[in-house]
């Protein structure tokens, strides 16, 4: 399991513009640098992630090999009722980690 | 018109001596806004990952550090502040990654921990964490102020093909450019840190590595007495500066 580290409001206005940060460990080896040794290392990065909000996907990236090691990833959606967000990210080599929150919206 | 630019050159020599800056200050405001939100800084998932370790046992017969040190944010606080210290034990001077080594090698019967591994580099990210925001009190007794005398020489030694010393570039110039990157102080204030170039954590060691090689000349090895003198006088020169674990650097 990757470390992650999350920033998401627990609670929240109806029609409120709330900000999430999610930030996890990774290496986002490009598949194009050799090592020590000069042999290329194969590519192993995140490609997707996903963000949905009561099930409904409110934000989604598609990342490439361009993007550094540790992906930041911040924005915004509109708070319209309480209940679980969940962030997926999805990589080479099998890699999958997926992180709930609760957001209580008054 | 002389006698006022020398004034101008004797004011901004004495300022210079004077005003100590964090590399913190040089870097551009986007990557100190990183360090300063524990949400953006990617240091913190080696913290993270640090405080997992701390409270787990190594192997089935050994101890974890908590067993014996407790709450890190306790019996931890202050300590990163204090190394590289003189260990009495073995007459030398120990750096605080050194020191877990130790540990885990003596009294948590682990595998040692192998310099700039991850798990080593969580774990010194995550004691030195615990001194965040106190000033550098490096120890005062006579085994340290010979090991930073050593230190000292070394800084001050030209080294390599480009036949450069550390002074010359972080003393003489510090604040100049050297191609396009500002010349930092050089003050060990961050350790170990999240390096932009890196993309990874590590520690005071494997930056100094980084400019031995740029001048050219053989990097001592990881953990040797030379690069422990040399930490244990910079933290001597950045004495009173505030810790900053994890550090963002360009």
């Amino acid at each position: 399991m990757a470390r992650v580290l999350l920033r998401v409001p627990t609670s929240a206005e109806k029609g409120a513009v709330i900000e999430m940060r999610a930030l996890i460990q990774h290496v986002m080896e490009t598949g194009y640098r050799p090592n020590a040794e000069g042999v290329v290392q194969p590519r192993d990065i995140i490609w997707k992630f996903t963000c949905r909000y009561d099930g409904e996907v409110v934000f989604n990236a598609t990342l490439s090999p361009a993007i550094a090691a540790n992906p930041f990833i911040a924005f915004t959606t509109i708070a319209t009722q309480s209940g679980l967000i969940t962030f997926t990210w999805e990589g080479d080599n099998g890699f999958a980690q997926t992180e709930t929150r609760h957001i209580t919206v008054t | 018109m002389k006698r006022i630019l020398f004034a101008l050159l004797a004011c901004c020599s004495v300022a210079g001596a004077e005003e100590r800056r964090s590399g913190l200050l040089d870097m551009r405001p986007e990557a100190q806004a990183m360090q300063r939100d524990d949400s953006m800084n990617p240091g913190m998932l080696w913290v993270l990952e640090g405080e997992a370790l701390w409270g787990r046992k190594p192997t089935t017969a050994g101890q974890s550090c908590a067993d014996c040190h407790g709450d890190a944010p306790g019996s931890m606080r202050g300590v990163a502040a204090r190394y590289p210290a003189f260990d009495a034990a073995r007459g030398t001077a120990i750096d605080l990654a050194g020191r877990i080594i130790q540990c885990r090698e003596a009294r948590q019967a682990g595998t040692p921990l192998a310099r700039e591994s991850q798990e080593l580099l969580a774990l010194t990210s995550f004691v030195a964490h615990q001194s965040r925001g106190l000033p550098i009190t490096p120890p005062e007794d006579a085994g340290m102020r010979a090991t930073r005398e050593v230190g000292q020489r070394l800084y001050m030694t030209r080294m390599g093909q480009i036949d450069l010393s550390c002074a010359q570039c972080h003393d003489d110039h510090a604040g100049r450019r050297l191609a396009g990157s500002i010349i930092p102080q050089g003050h060990p204030t961050g350790y170990p840190i999240y390096r932009l170039e890196w993309q990874a954590m590590g520690s005071l060691q494997r930056r100094l590595r980084g400019c031995i090689t740029g001048v050219r000349a053989e990097p001592f090895a990881y953990g040797s007495a030379e690069f422990i003198a040399i930490e244990a006088y910079l933290m001597e020169r950045a004495r009173g500066m505030v810790l900053e674990t994890p550090a963002i650097r360009p």
